[in-house]
Order: C-alpha cells, then structure tokens, then sequence
C-alpha cells in the first residue's frame, strides 16, 4: 500500500514535469478551451455570478487570452484555486495559466520556476478592522487576533511586519477568502488582512461595509499578475502581450465600442498594428492577425475592464490610483507595439 | 551377472523453466519482481529526469532557511526566524497532541457508549444507536466544520466582556473565559519553580523539559508505587485471614500529602485568565481550531468504538454473564470483572485501527486553521518553498512512523491482555 501511494506521487510528479516540455498553445487548440486558474471566489476579481458565469478582472485577462487564441471568449474552463493549490495546480499542467490575485516574487519566479508575464494591479497588504475597536493604526494592533489566508505572501509580510515592530499577534490560519470572512464578521479575529483590493472586494459583500475600516498602513509591495510555467516562452508571449494589448488600447483610446471602426485603418500607425490592419504581429507571435482586436472587442480595454468590475462606479469602488495609465501619473505601462 | 541400471540422469534444460512444474512458480515471480522494479525504476528515474530538467531536483536544503511564517499554538519556543525544521517539528507535536486527546476522548466516550447501546433501558438504548448512526455516516470533515461553525457563531467575541454591563461573563467563579476564539482556562504556575533542562542545544529540535513536572512525576510514581504495596499487603492479608483491612484512608495519605506538600515547596498557584487589549491574557489558550478537531474526530471515532466494543461484549457466551450472577456479583461488577476483560480480546485488534484512523484523520485539520504537520511541512511550507515532492515523501514517512507506533504499543497491550493458554 504505502509503495504503491508513493509510485502514484511519482507518477503524478514525472507526468506533471512531463506536460511542462509540451507547446502549451497547441494543447489548448487541440483542446479547444483554455484551462485558467482563478480565485474560489473574489467578488470584483473573480467570481461566478447569478448566473454562474465567471466574471471580473482577473477572469476577464482570461477571456481575453480564450479570445485571442481560440477565438472566443467563452472557452474557458475556470479552475478554482486555494493560495494553497494554485501553484501545485500550474505546475503540473491542470491549468495553462493562472490569473489570480499572484504576487510576483524573486522566488515564485525563480524557486518555483514560473514565468509572470505583467502587473495587472499594483496591490499593497493591508489590514482591515470593525470600526467600533477604535483603531486607527496597525501599529496599536499588539496582541490582536489576525485572519490570514494560508499559503500567501501576506503571511510572510505580517510576521515580518510585526516583528520588526516589535508587536505581538496571534494568527488564524484560514484557507479560503469565505471562511476568513465568515471568522472576521463572528468577530473570532480582530483583523482581517491581505491584499488592499482584496480588502476593499471583501467588504464590499458585507451587509454594512460602512462599519469597517481599511487601516491606512500599507505594508508590502503586491504586484499582481498572471503567470504562466518556465519552460514555454512561446506561450508565456502570447499571455504577456493579450495583457499589453489590454494596456495599450487603453492607452491609444482603442475601447471595444470603438475597435471596430477603428479596425477600418486609422492615421495612428500602432493602432493598426495593434488591430492588424498593418504589419504581421499576429504572426510573430503565431496567431492570426486579429487577436488583440478580438481580445479588446469581447472584453474591453485595461480601464474599461477595471472600472467595469472593480472601479468607483462599482461596489468594490478602488480607484484606480497606481493602477492609472503612466500618462496619468499611474505605474501601468506597456511595451510598445512595434 | 545383475546390471543396475541407474534412472537416466536429468539435466537441467532451460526449457524446464516454464514446462517445469517445480520451477514454473518460481520463474513466474522471478519474471513479476523484475518487471515490477523495472516499473518502479523508471517512474523513480522519469521524476528525478524530469524535476532536474525542471531545476528543481530533490534537495532538502530548504530545512535550514528562515520559515518566515509564524505558528499560533505552539509547544515549544518558536517564533518566524526558526528553520522550517523547527516549524514542522511544531507541527509534528500539534498533530500528536491534538491524536493523544482523540484517541483518549474517543475510547472513553466509546466504550461508555457502546455498553449503553445495549442497556435495557429503552429510552438510553435508543438515543446511543441514533448518536452512533448519525456520527458514522456523515464525513468528519463536516463534522470537523460543524463544531468549529457551531463554535464561532454561537460563543462571545472577547469584546462581549468588555464594558459596564457586559453581555457576556467568565465562568466558574471568573477563572474560565468561554470566547469564540477558544476556551481560557487557568494554568498552572510556580513561584519558586526549579527551571527547566534544555535538550538539543540551539538545534531545530531543541527541547525544554520542566523540572517541576519531572518532579511531580516522580512523586506521583513513587506514590503509586506505595499505594501498590499497600493494597498488595491487604490483598496478603486478605487471603490469609479471610478479612480485609480498611486501607482507603492510608492510600489517600500516600497520595494527597507528598503531593501537596512537592506543590506548596515548588510555590504553586493558579494563573487566571484576564481580559487585557483585544484579548484575554494569561492562562491556557485551548484554541477553537484545537477544541473543533478534537471535539469532532472523539465523537466520529467514538461511534466506531461504540460498534467496536458492543461486537466485543455480544460475544461473550451469556453463559458466563449468567455464571456470574449465579455467584452473587451486581451487574456492574459482572461488566466490569467477567465480561469486559474476556471482551478486550475482542475489541482491541478493531480499536487499534480506529486510533490509525482518528491519528490519520487529524490531517484534516487544515480545514478549521489548526497547524498540524500538514498545516506545516505540508501547507506553508511546501507552498513557500515549492518542494512539493521532498515535502509529501517526509509527511508520508512521519504519518507511517506515527501510525507504525501505535500499532506496536497496541500489539503490545493486545499480547498482554490476549488468552494465555497452558
């Protein structure tokens, strides 16, 4: 019994490591569907609506990379992930990308042999508490009862956090987003912390989000972004520009309700390069030469995507701060399309 | 002139190999084995090609960095700046405490309800089949859930206490604080306490062993001892002169007053919880995750041992419950001297298997945040580090170990207990 469970994680290990040497987009022509990674559920990022169809920002860099691809925007197979299975999930081949709330660190890049292919939100942990406690500071927080999903960065970052301030606090490990909610709202922990987004997308939910507030430290640095395994750069491209193709159509004021009559040829040269109508960029990359127009067409540009799904005007209401276009003093940029 | 003739000498062909009947097994699981490690040899070789193709080949190194992470129920001395060793090593003994308090929990409530099982009272008969039907056909996982969402939502927040008139109050005289956030109940402290002896160093294993507590063992073990004698010296007496002398009063001499005394020496005095900043403080933490899974994996498992222990009782002939009768014994003591010890044959095989699962089934722990071995080694850890493979290997071998002890100390009880035949 116990040979055969380990020949099985063997087996398991060498067929994951395996598919990693396989051409990731041809798999997923032959396939038909996209597998990505999200989140179990993060209103504003990823979560299946009243009808059950995946929407938000996270989920729509998917449809987007669906679309591009394959095509059309509906073929993908969303796989929920815990920050616990995510990884595991990527590296051995069970999903083709994860869009999904990732840090971007040294040593999920390197140690873990992933590739992130761009920042779609600059995030920052943070930390949220009922107002009635009456704290304005994370530095008051010692000997406070923290909520903390497992298996994240934000773990890292809160025991540093509170070491370095020489505080003491007592962490609640919490597998998913819903149960950390669930412990915060019983009042079984004080604080409820992670990304500032996902902080802001949480309370949304809440039956009163006025009586909790966001504490203004911002602890870390989260730059959040899809990511793709090592070992297939072609693929890693293809993931990589859908995102910049999102960014700069924002950026050239490309949107989806006009992306068809610009597709007509404009004045703008790296508008019609990014839609196709000039040079073969397409091709470069090995799709055909509509792939970004469809992307925009479906889904929108990078700030349509955010204000539809995250921005002021929603719920979750994030402003789009650092995440604003470099020409609007923000961080997000893309490569030229050249 | 006789000849002999000799039979003619067979040689060994290798066609006898599988024509052979003498041999045909053999060859058969000559061939089995070879093509079976073949098997085994190139998944082993397939993995170890492909994680170092992957830059990741098998590599334990990660024992020693910084675990970055910190632990909220621990033993031991721990804090993030400890090795991923010293985490797992955390772990490791959370997953025994949490299997020690089940297993004990579950054979007490076990056996208790597998005797009422087959009460004649009606009523109590009834209501144990219903706990046993209901506790072993639903998944502990859920059961584990349900404890902890019963926990969480039904009990006080701290901040209930807080307050002029608050909604919520401590228990038993204020020493016992009932929060959602675990039970808060008063800890043990001494005043002129003895130290402690530190094993391991500065090592990731590094040890703290109480001397007050091996003191108070050692008492309490030469008490017993005492005790012993005493009773052993009645018995003497008892045999040879048909009377009994009373001894309960000098038993409880040997028990109580070296104790007390040891207790009043060391300084001895309760520490009570106190409700101070967002928490209480002081006393001992029994943290909601800890009471859930403890809670849920007894009562799961006790159903079992339930069924286990009824089985056992069933078996024994009513003949000798009758034989018993026929001698004068009460009921109880009928339990108690002729069946349950004869019934302990039974039971215990089927009870040792329960404990293998009840320790097994703490690594569902996870799902209420208690930070066992998997929680450690197997959750942050793997995931912060990413060696999935070393990580799962090690977590296997230390649930095989754990699994493989118990098993010999219960084969050990079970030998002791099992029919000796003359």
């Amino acid at each position: 019994m116990r040979k055969s469970v380990i020949l099985g994680a063997l087996t398991v290990a060498g067929l994951a490591a395996g598919a990693a040497h396989a051409a990731t987009v041809d798999d997923i022509k032959a396939r038909g569907k996209l597998n990505c990674g999200v989140s179990t559920g993060l209103v504003g990022f990823a979560a299946p609506d009243a009808a059950g169809n995946w929407a938000g920002f996270d989920v729509a860099v998917c449809r987007a990379v669906a679309d591009a691809v394959l095509s059309d925007p509906g073929a993908v197979e969303f796989i929920p992930t815990t920050g616990k299975t995510r990884f595991t999930a990527l590296a051995s081949g069970e999903v083709d990308m994860l869009a999904r709330n990732t840090t971007w660190t040294f040593s999920r890049d390197n140690d873990l042999k992933f590739e992130f292919v761009g920042v779609n939100y600059y995030d920052g942990q943070g930390f949220m508490v009922p107002k009635d406690l009456g704290v304005t500071s994370a530095k008051e927080l010692d000997g406070a009862t923290v909520c903390i999903q497992t298996g994240t960065t934000t773990e890292l970052n809160l025991a540093d956090f509170f070491r370095s301030n020489n505080i003491s606090y007592e962490p609640v490990p919490i597998e998913t987003n819903a149960e950390a909610q669930q412990q915060y709202l019983a009042g079984a922990c004080d604080v409820y912390t992670t990304d500032a987004s996902g902080l802001a997308a949480t309370r949304a939910t809440f039956e009163n989000p006025g009586d909790h507030v966001l504490l203004p430290e911002i602890i870390s640095k989260e730059p959040l972004g899809p990511l793709v395994r090592h070992g297939d750069n072609e693929w890693g491209d293809i993931v990589r520009w859908v995102l910049n193709a999102m960014i700069t159509a924002e950026e050239l004021g490309v949107t989806s309700a006009n992306v068809d009559e610009l597709s007509g040829g404009t004045n703008n040269p790296e508008v019609n390069r990014l839609l196709g109508t000039e040079g073969n960029l397409g091709e470069m990359i090995g799709l055909d030469a509509e792939w970004a127009r469809r992307a925009i067409k479906s889904q929108g540009n990078y700030g349509e995507v955010f204000e539809k799904n995250i921005g002021e005007n929603t719920p979750i209401g994030l402003a789009r701060g650092l995440n604003a276009q470099w020409t609007d003093g923000g961080l997000i940029y893309s490569p030229p399309f050249r | 002139m006789t000849t002999l003739t000799d039979p003619p000498k067979e040689s060994f062909r290798l066609s006898m190999l599988i024509y052979d009947t003498r041999y045909r097994s053999l060859t058969i699981q000559v061939v089995a084995m070879m093509g079976f490690m073949l098997l085994a040899a190139w998944l082993i070789n397939n993995t170890l090609t492909n994680l170092a193709t992957l830059g990741k080949p098998i590599d334990f190194g990660f024992f020693r960095d910084p675990a970055s992470y910190d632990i909220n129920q621990r033993l031991l001395d721990y804090t993030s700046r400890d090795t991923h060793l010293r985490a797992s090593f955390i772990g490791l003994l959370n997953t025994l405490v949490v299997a020690v308090l089940g297993c004990i929990t579950a054979t007490v409530v076990g056996v208790l309800v597998g005797v009422l099982r087959l009460s004649s009272n009606w009523l109590v008969a009834r209501i144990m089949t219903v706990y046993v039907e209901m506790f072993r056909n639903v998944p502990v996982l859920l059961w584990i859930v349900l404890v902890m969402a019963i926990l969480i939502e039904s009990l006080p927040a701290p901040r209930a206490f807080r307050g002029e008139e608050p909604t919520a109050t401590m228990n038993f005289f204020d020493t016992v604080a009932v929060t959602n956030r675990g039970v808060y109940i008063p800890e043990p402290l001494f005043s002129r306490s003895l130290g402690d002896i530190s094993l391991f160093g500065a090592s990731s294993m590094r040890f703290n062993i109480s001397l007050d507590l091996i003191a108070i063992l050692v008492v309490l073990g030469v008490c017993i001892f005492a005790v012993r004698k005493v009773t052993a010296r009645a018995n003497r007496i008892q045999e040879a002169t048909g009377d009994r002398p009373t001894t309960w009063y000098i038993n409880l001499g040997i028990l109580v007053l070296p104790m007390a005394a040891l207790l009043v020496a060391l300084g001895f005095h309760l520490g009570y919880p106190a409700l101070k900043g967002f928490n209480f403080q002081g006393g001992t933490h029994l943290r909601n995750s800890l009471i859930a899974l403890w809670l849920a994996l007894s009562l799961y498992t006790a159903a079992f041992i339930a069924e286990i222990v009824r089985g056992g009782i069933l078996a024994i002939s009513k003949g000798q419950t009758e034989a018993a009768g026929a001698l004068g014994l009460r009921p109880n003591r009928i339990m108690s001297l002729v069946v349950l010890p004869q019934a302990l044959r039974v039971i215990i095989p089927p009870l040792i298997s329960n404990y293998l699962n009840l320790t097994k089934n703490s690594s569902l722990a996870i799902a209420v945040g208690y930070m066992d071995i998997t929680g450690t080694l197997g959750g942050i850890t793997m995931n912060q580090t990413g060696r999935e493979l070393e990580c799962v290997l090690l977590l296997m071998l230390v649930y095989l170990s754990i699994s493989l002890l118990i098993s010999a100390v219960m084969n050990w009880y079970n030998n002791r207990v099992k029919l000796v035949e003359r």
